[in-house]
């Protein structure tokens, strides 16, 4: 099949992006970033709480983590809810030792399921995030219409009914959105978005309905593509993670604060077979000199008043 | 030239690895190391090539092409930095529509002395279906795009994303590309059957690719340096008796994550210290082999 000539048009070939949500920015030409109290490393830990209904949709496609089997399937239901009922405390346990506060990516059915949970999440000072109603709302462009709003309304408005609290962040399911989505976001009142791994630093973000930060959360550094995708030992992980954190140290000495974002799956990172080879991890990232952890609305808050 | 597959494409002489006439890199080297970053341009919302979807996911695919435009933001300057401070010069597989969008990083490229070679327009446009006018055209413009913002005339071609037809090695030899990155055949640089001029394959290299590495080989990032370690020590081994020719294919969104760079810069420093590396552009290593290959093989 002979291609169609409008092939090799280019009609977005041009200076800088070929969109208009942000312009190009290359990080080294940029002012160097301050964070408070001097830190050069801002360690942002993110714990993402998720429910999987035993009956999985496809549409628009099926979360990472969902279901396999033929109905019902016993194994991964229950091995997610392990994550939602001990490796959660498991995680908090390790980030409370060392004083951290993290953010908390949290299905608003987690919520609404499990008030002790989420108690337990707030009293320890920790940030929620909002991350869709439960696994089977994932987005992507070609929803019909105003599906996508209605899980966004329905995830931020039960997350702030049930903690009292307004929230500024979002996680899409697999960070995956639609071309709306960055709109609907800052149409329902959302400061930041992290689904964007294009930077290593927040940046703003233009939509139609006014500008929103992303803050990057790399999936390159989450326990589910170390551990899980590619299938490599919690040691591993270690490693790598302090790696990381030696490099950016050392890129933040000449050249501005830098971020290490943790994105964390209880029922992946809080298995007992893995949990104290974290909780060192955690206990040796603490004593880095010039890093520390922080939230999501930490960074936004440095980002915001940035000079 | 013709479009019908043929199940022998008759692209070079088969050549034992046994005996073969003794290659020699300049100053008694014995492996000719050269590193290819791709530098890439992907495309938000591309047009469909009914042989390939560009993104696996509906437009726009943001983990995709957010990890893609990291390259260009944070991770370039990253690995671009590390190669220079061990002496490592870039052979650059391009997009060279980021000429256009991100002229910053091709022009820092250049001034690093980096050789740049086409890798089609957009890594989101594929050759699949081209007939030979359309092939044509993309050659032209990436000829005529890398002159125009960089002064150099390319001499090489890696496919974009891999795609090729039938006619394209005849094509690029045709408008005078001394070399493909195309064929994996070899650990030494080939000439290949082509319809008029010479073009000569060098060893690119699938295998030790960073893409390779991370997500088929699914390696840790100091398995993956270990991994270039030992091709390199095997390589400038049997390059005592012929010159061999490693190849480090990188795309700065893999290799400059902050868990990987530091590993690779051990890599460079392990390969700069050996002695026994010819550290070299593709198209060095190109001229060396024809000034002692002679005519098409």
């Amino acid at each position: 099949m002979t291609l169609d000539p409008s092939y090799l048009e280019y009609p977005m070939r041009r200076r800088g992006m070929d969109h208009d949500s942000y312009p190009y920015s290359a990080l080294p030409t940029r002012p160097p970033l301050h964070w408070p109290d001097a830190r050069l490393l801002q360690i942002w830990p993110v714990i993402s709480l998720e429910y999987f209904p035993m009956v999985p949709s496809d549409t628009p496609f099926r979360a990472p983590g969902h279901m396999q089997t033929a109905y019902p399937d016993y194994r991964h239901y229950t091995a997610r809810e392990y994550g939602t009922r001990i490796g959660i405390f498991r995680l908090l346990d390790a980030f409370e030792a060392v004083g951290a506060r993290v953010s908390i990516a949290c299905n608003s059915a987690i919520a609404q399921r499990y008030p002790a949970l989420l108690e337990t999440i707030l009293a320890g000072g920790h940030e929620i995030i909002a991350h869709a109603t439960d696994m089977n709302a994932t987005i992507a462009s070609g929803m019909p219409a105003g599906a996508e709003a209605a899980i966004i309304h329905e995830s931020v408005e039960t997350l702030q009914r049930l903690t009292g609290q307004r929230l500024r962040g979002w996680l899409s399911i697999a960070r995956s959105q639609s071309f709306d989505t960055p709109r609907l976001l800052a149409e329902a009142g959302i400061e930041y978005m992290c689904d964007w791994v294009n930077d290593e630093l927040p940046y703003d973000f233009a939509t139609p309905a006014g500008s929103i930060v992303n803050i990057p959360l790399n999936h390159e550094l989450s326990d589910r593509q170390i551990i899980n995708v590619q299938q490599q030992s919690v040691d591993s992980y270690a490693q790598q993670i302090e790696d990381a954190a030696a490099w950016l140290l050392a890129e933040a000495e000449a050249g501005g604060g830098r971020m290490l974002p943790l994105h964390l799956t209880p029922y992946i990172m809080g298995l007992p077979y893995r949990i104290d080879a974290f909780d060192q991890l955690v206990r040796r990232l603490a004593a880095l000199p010039g890093a520390g952890f922080a939230t999501g609305a930490d960074i936004l808050n440095a980002w915001k008043a940035r000079q | 030239m013709t479009d019908a597959p043929a199940a022998n494409p008759g692209l070079y002489a088969y050549a034992p690895w046994r005996d073969r006439p003794k290659l020699e890199w300049p100053d008694g080297k014995t492996c000719a190391v050269w590193v290819a970053p791709n530098l890439e341009f992907y495309e938000l919302d591309p047009p469909a090539n009914p042989h390939r979807k560009s993104w696996p996911r509906p437009h726009p695919d943001v983990v995709g092409y957010g990890h893609r435009d990291h390259a260009n933001r944070v991770s370039h300057w990253r690995m671009a930095e590390v190669m220079s401070r061990h002496g490592f010069p870039g052979s650059v597989s391009l997009s060279v529509a980021l000429c256009d969008h991100i002229p910053e990083v091709v022009e820092d490229a250049a001034a690093r002395g980096w050789e740049f070679f086409s890798h089609g327009i957009y890594n989101t446009r594929y050759s699949y279906g081209m007939d030979e006018a359309q092939e044509r055209a993309i050659i032209e413009d990436s000829i005529a795009t890398v002159k125009r913002l960089t002064g150099q005339t390319i001499r090489g071609w890696l496919a974009p994303a891999l795609t090729h037809t039938p006619r394209t090695l005849d094509l690029i030899a045709e408008y005078g590309l001394d070399y493909t990155c195309d064929l994996y055949h070899d650990d030494q640089p080939t000439d290949i059957h082509v319809a008029s001029g010479r073009l000569t394959a060098i060893p690119y290299s699938l295998e030790v690719n960073d893409h390779y590495g991370f997500f088929i080989y699914n390696m840790s990032p100091r398995e993956y340096a270990d991994t270039l370690i030992r091709q390199f020590e095997r390589l400038a081994s049997e390059g005592e008796k012929s010159g061999t020719v490693m190849c480090i294919p990188l795309h700065s969104y893999l290799i400059g994550q902050p868990h990987r760079i530091g590993p690779f810069e051990e890599v460079l420093r392990h390969i700069a210290a050996d002695g026994r590396a010819w550290i070299a552009r593709a198209g060095e290593i190109v001229d060396s082999y024809r000034a002692q290959t002679g005519g098409a093989a």
